[in-house]
């Protein structure tokens, strides 16, 4: 008997060895099935807020609705008092890319060199980075990750925050990018003249427009010769995007500058995607007449030296009160999480809640051309979402529960981690 | 000729030396957040000659006093900012890594737009602060957000006590350590950099009272720095330790505790969280970010619940910017900490107004409505812990710095036509260590 006890006991200590051991993983395991989210308000975003439910079959959203039937095999979650929205879209960060500032190893956003558009944002998405789980606990589900810095840093692609290999997360969108030559400085401590700086804006220009005339020339020859062409991966990676099949993300920012890549797309007949335009409420109207969507922030950000002060905060609301389709994004890495407030602060300054809440759900889904898989509940769509206790950008709302893919995630994060375990230390002073 | 150039110095000076400007001011039927006594519906609050004279029903001002209708707002103390680089034109002394001589006072900007914008987001107090490059940085100002006056002095909080930089890990380490190649290249390094300005700075000031009291007859050679670190241990200095990591947050403890040096406030103090009850029972504050984290790996291990963590285990807490961006909407980042850790409106927003001015002690004059202290005031349409809050009118000792409704585009007070206009706005996100200032570009930017 005291042997079986015994035993018993060692049993039970191995067993809690093993959960504390299986607690050492980054977050616990996610769970998928049929789930039904009962008595919720859902910001739908594309048809209205009801008060209702939504089913979640598999990785698919199957049902939404005030007169719902649940499957018998459902795991029901009491949504009374709670809202169900879209999970957020970031249209631009390094998430993925990224690790730790100021440590340079951990930094694959931008290879060396200036002409490097064949580098995959994909091919460097570590799903185990820490800061994802800090990033989709406050209900952003999908982001744009972008190379930086060079001329043609690369291709950016979208990714649910969701997922154990970068094709796991891959959400079928991605866009060659361009840094359309700056006229302006690029910081504080770039010293150089004014004069120096416009001649090497035209410089960079003259070497835009040749790298775009070999890469259409390079598509040209492709086609003609069948794809047996010389290996020269930078120009392949471009074909798609000269011969207007792909898309191209141009980032300006200044108000000259975003007048001259709007004239350089028009002249090279580009399928392009506005980034960046923190000047764009200068010329809204101009934008508005390209037709070309566009993708500002950050929001919470400082004027250009001679703006007004809240010229950022108004910035999305300006462009999208003149006609222009416009999507948020932060631009940020760790800080992805404060798309929420981001968004929130466009409202408060012009744009309005609905308004912005679609800058990050089904706006940035429709420039991407995943708004039939993302951006709304809507039956048929993948499972994006999250339950909240309140308004999302204000700021002490909880978000409850992520859905991605249908996945119910967990919702811990190193931050969460840290909190349950120091809240109240234990052994505390002594 | 001389005669003639003497009386213009002395009328310029004259100009400049005018009395701070001081407003009347009264601020009908707002809802009084006080910090100190709760809140108070359909309230007056009334600042005569920049002092709050009264808080009360049905007030009546003099003739001629201006008068704000806050009917359905909501007034609150001026926001104080206990880490910031605005209005200084210069940050970093990375010379060495003692450079207590030194003091971001002397180097005062009154011109810097960035004011402006902290006004924009209700901050009427910054603590402009030297940088981190040295385990023992320059003194600090504290500065009244007087924008529009020209003159440096008419910005320093006069009477504010004098406050110190001091930086432990990465930064003193990189600079000296790995950018000059010597100590301090190690976190043991930095606390002997301590140890001995602390030590010298005793014998120095032994030597002096020595030489007062008639036991020596020549008088030692006068040197500020010392002076300034003997300063520090007679209390008439307050440290301020830009600091991330848990174990050098306790070593900085235990140096000062040995000292006898008590007034210490941690800045950043990312791993504080960790520490909370040694902070708390040694009395030392902790001044905070809402949620930065992992842009250097100091700050990798860290959580955007800290501000809650701190402030349940009873340290005195604030939250800071160290940025020209976050100080335009400190009100929001205090609202994080209910996000993150459940804080009361009243803990989080004690953590931008009271708290940062105790630690600033400062808290006499600023940090809530009370009779008697600075008319520094700001008044939101919306409650200020709201995202949709927009603050709408900043008052700094009584008289209106910013007005919403009456905001010019360029509020540069030195508009310079060749300053051709920086496009680093949107790389925020690789600008953070502000604190680097000044040694992160020439280490970086021009070698």
């Amino acid at each position: 008997m005291k042997l079986i006890l015994n035993i018993k006991s060692i049993l039970c200590v191995l067993l809690l060895t093993l959960s504390i051991s299986s607690k050492a993983q980054l977050v616990g395991k996610a769970e998928k099935g049929t789930f039904a989210l009962e008595n919720a308000r859902i910001h739908t975003v594309t048809n209205g807020t009801i008060t209702g439910t939504v089913i979640i079959t598999d990785d698919k959203i199957t049902a939404v609705g005030t007169d719902v039937t649940i499957p018998r095999n459902a795991i029901r979650i009491d949504c009374s008092g709670k809202s169900i929205y879209p999970g957020f879209i970031d249209s631009g960060t390094t998430l993925g890319l990224n690790e730790i500032g100021a440590v340079s190893l951990t930094q694959d956003a931008s290879e060396i060199g200036n002409f490097t558009p064949h580098m995959k944002a994909l091919t460097a998405v570590n799903p185990n980075s820490v800061l994802i789980p800090v990033t989709r606990v406050s209900g952003v589900t999908t982001v744009l990750t972008v190379p930086q810095w060079n001329l043609f840093p690369g291709t950016a692609s979208l990714i649910d925050l969701w997922g154990y290999t970068p094709e796991q997360m891959f959400a079928n969108f991605d866009a060659l990018v361009l840094n359309f030559p700056s006229t302006g400085r690029r910081g504080r401590w770039d010293r150089r003249s004014d004069e120096d700086i416009k001649k090497d804006a035209e410089k960079a220009l003259k070497k835009l427009n040749d790298y775009w005339e070999k890469a259409t020339q390079y598509a040209n020859m492709y086609d003609k010769a069948n794809g047996k062409v010389m290996y020269n991966p930078e120009l392949e990676s471009m074909r798609s995007a000269v011969q207007g099949k792909t898309k191209l993300m141009v980032n300006c920012n200044a108000k000259d500058d975003i007048i001259a890549a709007i004239k350089w797309i028009e002249k090279n007949k580009v399928d392009a995607i506005l980034t960046g335009v923190n000047e764009g409420h200068m010329i809204a109207d101009s934008i508005a007449a390209s037709g070309l969507p566009v993708i500002t922030g950050p929001v919470l950000t400082i004027p250009r030296s001679n703006g007004a002060y809240d010229a950022a905060y108004a910035n999305a609301g300006i462009l999208q009160k003149a006609g222009v389709k416009v999507a948020i994004r932060t631009n940020e890495n760790e800080n992805v999480r404060n798309l929420l407030y981001h968004a929130g602060f466009a409202a408060a300054y012009g744009m309005g809640t609905e308004e912005a809440l679609k800058a990050i759900t089904i706006v940035p889904a429709e420039i991407f051309g995943v708004d039939q898989e993302v951006g709304s509940i809507e039956v048929g769509k993948r499972a994006n979402l999250f339950i909240a206790d309140g308004d999302p950008f204000e700021t002490k709302t909880n978000i409850i529960q992520v859905f991605i893919n249908g996945w119910k995630i967990p919702m811990e994060s190193r931050h969460t981690l840290l909190y349950d375990e120091f809240l109240e230390r234990n052994p505390g002073l002594k | 000729m001389n005669k003639y150039i003497l009386s213009i110095a002395l009328l310029c000076m004259a100009f400049f030396m005018k009395a701070q400007d001081k407003g009347s001011v009264l601020i009908k039927n707002g809802t009084l957040i006080t910090i100190t006594d709760g809140i108070k519906e359909n309230t007056d609050i009334l600042i005569k000659d920049g002092k709050i004279k009264k808080i009360g029903k049905s007030l009546k001002a003099g003739s001629g006093t201006k008068e704000i209708d806050a009917q359905g707002q909501y007034v609150m103390p001026g926001i104080v900012d206990a880490h910031s680089h605005i209005g200084i034109s210069a940050v970093n002394e990375a010379t060495a890594p003692v450079t207590a001589e030194v003091w971001v006072g002397d180097a005062i900007n009154p011109f810097d737009v960035s004011l402006y914008r902290a006004l924009a987001g209700g901050v009427t107090v910054s603590h402009a602060m030297h940088g981190s490059a040295n385990a023992i940085g320059g003194q600090c100002e504290t500065l009244k957000h007087r924008y529009g006056t020209m003159d440096p002095e008419d910005m320093r909080m006069e009477d504010a006590p004098r406050t110190i930089k001091f930086a432990l890990g990465e930064n003193p380490m990189r600079v000296h350590g790995e950018g000059n190649n010597i100590s301090p290249s190690t976190r043991m390094g930095v606390e002997q950099v301590f140890r001995k300005a602390f030590s010298e700075a005793r014998e120095y000031r032994n030597q002096w009272n020595e030489y007062k009291a008639g036991k020596t007859k020549v008088a030692p050679t006068y040197n500020l720095r010392m002076e300034t670190v003997a300063d520090i241990l007679d209390g008439k200095i307050i440290i301020h330790c830009h600091s991330y990591r848990a174990d050098e947050i306790l070593m900085l403890m235990n140096v000062c505790e040995e000292f006898g040096v008590k007034k210490l406030v941690f800045q950043h103090v990312n791993e504080g969280f960790k520490v909370a009850p040694e902070l708390a029972a040694w009395g030392a504050g902790a001044s905070v970010f809402s949620d930065w984290w992992a842009y250097k790996f100091e700050v990798y291990y860290s959580t955007a619940y800290n501000a809650a963590i701190l402030t349940k285990n009873g340290v005195l807490t604030s939250i800071n910017s160290d940025s020209g961006e976050l100080i335009r909407h400190l009100y929001h980042e205090a609202a994080k900490s209910q996000k993150y850790g459940g804080l009361t409106d009243e803990e989080a927003l004690k953590l931008i107004t009271l708290n940062p001015a105790k630690q600033l002690g400062i808290d006499d004059r600023v940090g809530s409505l009370e009779e008697g202290k600075d008319g520094d005031v700001v008044i939101f349409n919306k409650h200020p812990l709201s995202i949709y809050a927009i603050p709408q009118l900043t008052i700094v000792d009584g008289i209106v710095r910013f007005d919403r409704a009456n905001d010019q585009k360029d509020m540069r007070v030195d508009i310079d036509p060749e300053a051709s206009i920086p496009s680093y706005m949107e790389w925020n996100a690789h600008d953070h260590d502000k604190c680097m200032q000044g040694v992160f570009e020439t280490l970086f930017h021009e070698h």
